[in-house]
């Protein structure tokens, strides 16, 4: 018999830069156990999940992460009040810390979540990975933090060029030289903030890695996959799914551990020394997840599964030569949608 | 010389290397030898039966093959014995 459950699913943003939500539905509605009422929750009027109604049953506008957990309570509490979820599946990585400090809160109202601890997010964050790969052994390319300009002199003696220069959130620049070094400080300060991140630049061929943490430290799932076409905004247009056990090793020593509970992505660069960097953790599901679907491992199905506390057993094989190809694609609705979302905040 | 185990090659001359995601196309001869090194042949027996079935001097046949064999290994599709 089918399951009857309601799941809230955000990253509607079906972009040039898209964000897991329309992925991680399409993995839900593919598994045969569930019987689903898709509820999307959007940041934007114009997030194109919002209008695909054979993917999303209903969405509701929430507010930006910039408003605090509190206001994202008071809207969850009438979405619920609605839909009476059974299940919410965050996949942005800024919304992460509001939906985190309202766990407890969601469980009291019957929602199951699976997320990563606060503690489990800071840990693999940006700002912390290379500490993190020091304590477990994992290697991280090496990084600093500069608060000024006049901290490069120092920092040449320790890096060679080319750099890469990090945001303290989002973007990454390779600089070859000091002078590119000052125009990224600039830039990635002004739009994120200090410390700006400077790391090694390693150099490689880049796999990223999707999968599944029980919170116990198992891994439920991994697919490994190359980016075999990038977008100028550096997003995997489409991909293919290795075969490759030391990925799968690597994957399972992190999430022992890290104890990671929920999805993530690691981003991995192969060195020609067959020499594993993990360069980013991402604490949610990429928004290639459907692959891992389609190559066997329905990782967003598991993953409410253990929300849900259903016993649920490891995924250990899958298949390789999986492809994606990502592609664009005009939607037509109405004004009166568009309307109707800005207005009422509802569709 | 032995191929890879986990390497595909199909019979239209495709090769892809699950291990690393790269993608090949090579012309039907050398999707022969390839499908012939995928039977766990040696070169010197794919030489044999090359040398039987097309007209090509012994000579260019061993220059071509170990050229081919080279580039194998180098792009990770194939490994000395051990």
């Amino acid at each position: 018999m089918k399951h009857k459950l309601t799941i809230a699913v955000s990253g509607l943003n079906a972009i040039d830069s898209p964000g897991p939500g329309i992925g991680v539905i399409r993995s839900l509605r593919d598994c045969p156990d569930f019987d689903l009422r898709i509820i999307g929750l959007s940041y934007e009027a114009l997030e194109p999940g919002v209008y695909m109604h054979e993917v999303v049953d209903k969405s509701y506008q929430i507010p930006y992460p910039s408003a605090g957990s509190q206001e994202l309570q008071t809207r969850l509490a009438y979405i619920h009040d609605r839909e009476q979820l059974n299940v919410v599946i965050p996949t942005f990585d800024a919304e992460l810390a509001n939906f985190i400090k309202l766990a407890a809160t969601l469980k009291s109202w019957g929602i199951a979540t699976l997320m990563p601890t606060a503690n489990q997010l800071t840990a693999l964050d940006k700002m912390h990975l290379h500490d993190f790969g020091r304590e477990h052994n994992f290697n991280v390319p090496k990084t600093r933090f500069i608060d000024s300009l006049s901290q490069v002199e120092e920092i040449e003696s320790d890096f060679d060029y080319p750099m890469v220069v990090k945001g303290k959130y989002y973007e990454a620049y390779i600089a070859r030289n000091r002078e590119e070094v000052a125009a990224y400080f600039h830039l990635l300060n002004a739009k994120w903030g200090l410390p700006v991140v400077i790391q090694k630049f390693v150099k490689g061929t880049e796999i990223v890695i999707a999968g599944l943490g029980d919170g116990t430290g198992r891994l439920m799932g991994a697919i490994p996959l190359r980016k075999l076409y990038i977008t100028d905004k550096g997003k995997g247009w489409s991909g293919v799914v290795l075969e490759d056990e030391a990925l799968i090793n690597l994957t399972r020593k992190f999430v022992s551990a890290s104890q990671w509970q929920g999805g993530f992505e690691i981003e991995i660069m192969r060195t020609g020394e067959d020499k594993f960097f993990i360069m980013e953790i991402n604490p949610r599901f990429p928004a290639w997840v459907y692959t891992t679907a389609a190559a066997g491992q329905n990782l967003p199905a598991a993953l409410v599964k253990l929300a849900l506390g259903q016993e649920v057993t490891p995924y250990t094989a899958y298949e390789t030569g999986k492809m994606f190809v990502r592609y664009a694609w005009d939607l037509i609705t109405d004004i009166r949608e568009f309307q109707q979302i800005t207005t009422t905040g509802e569709l | 010389m032995i191929l890879k185990k986990s390497v595909a090659i199909s019979e239209t001359g495709f090769i892809f290397n699950p291990a690393t995601g790269d993608s090949y196309t090579v012309n039907p001869i050398a999707a022969e030898i390839l499908q012939l090194l995928k039977a766990a042949k040696s070169l010197a027996e794919i030489k044999q039966e090359i040398l039987q079935q097309y007209d090509v001097d012994e000579k260019t046949l061993e220059e071509d093959l170990s050229d081919f064999s080279s580039h194998l290994q180098q792009l990770g599709l194939a490994e000395h014995e051990a």
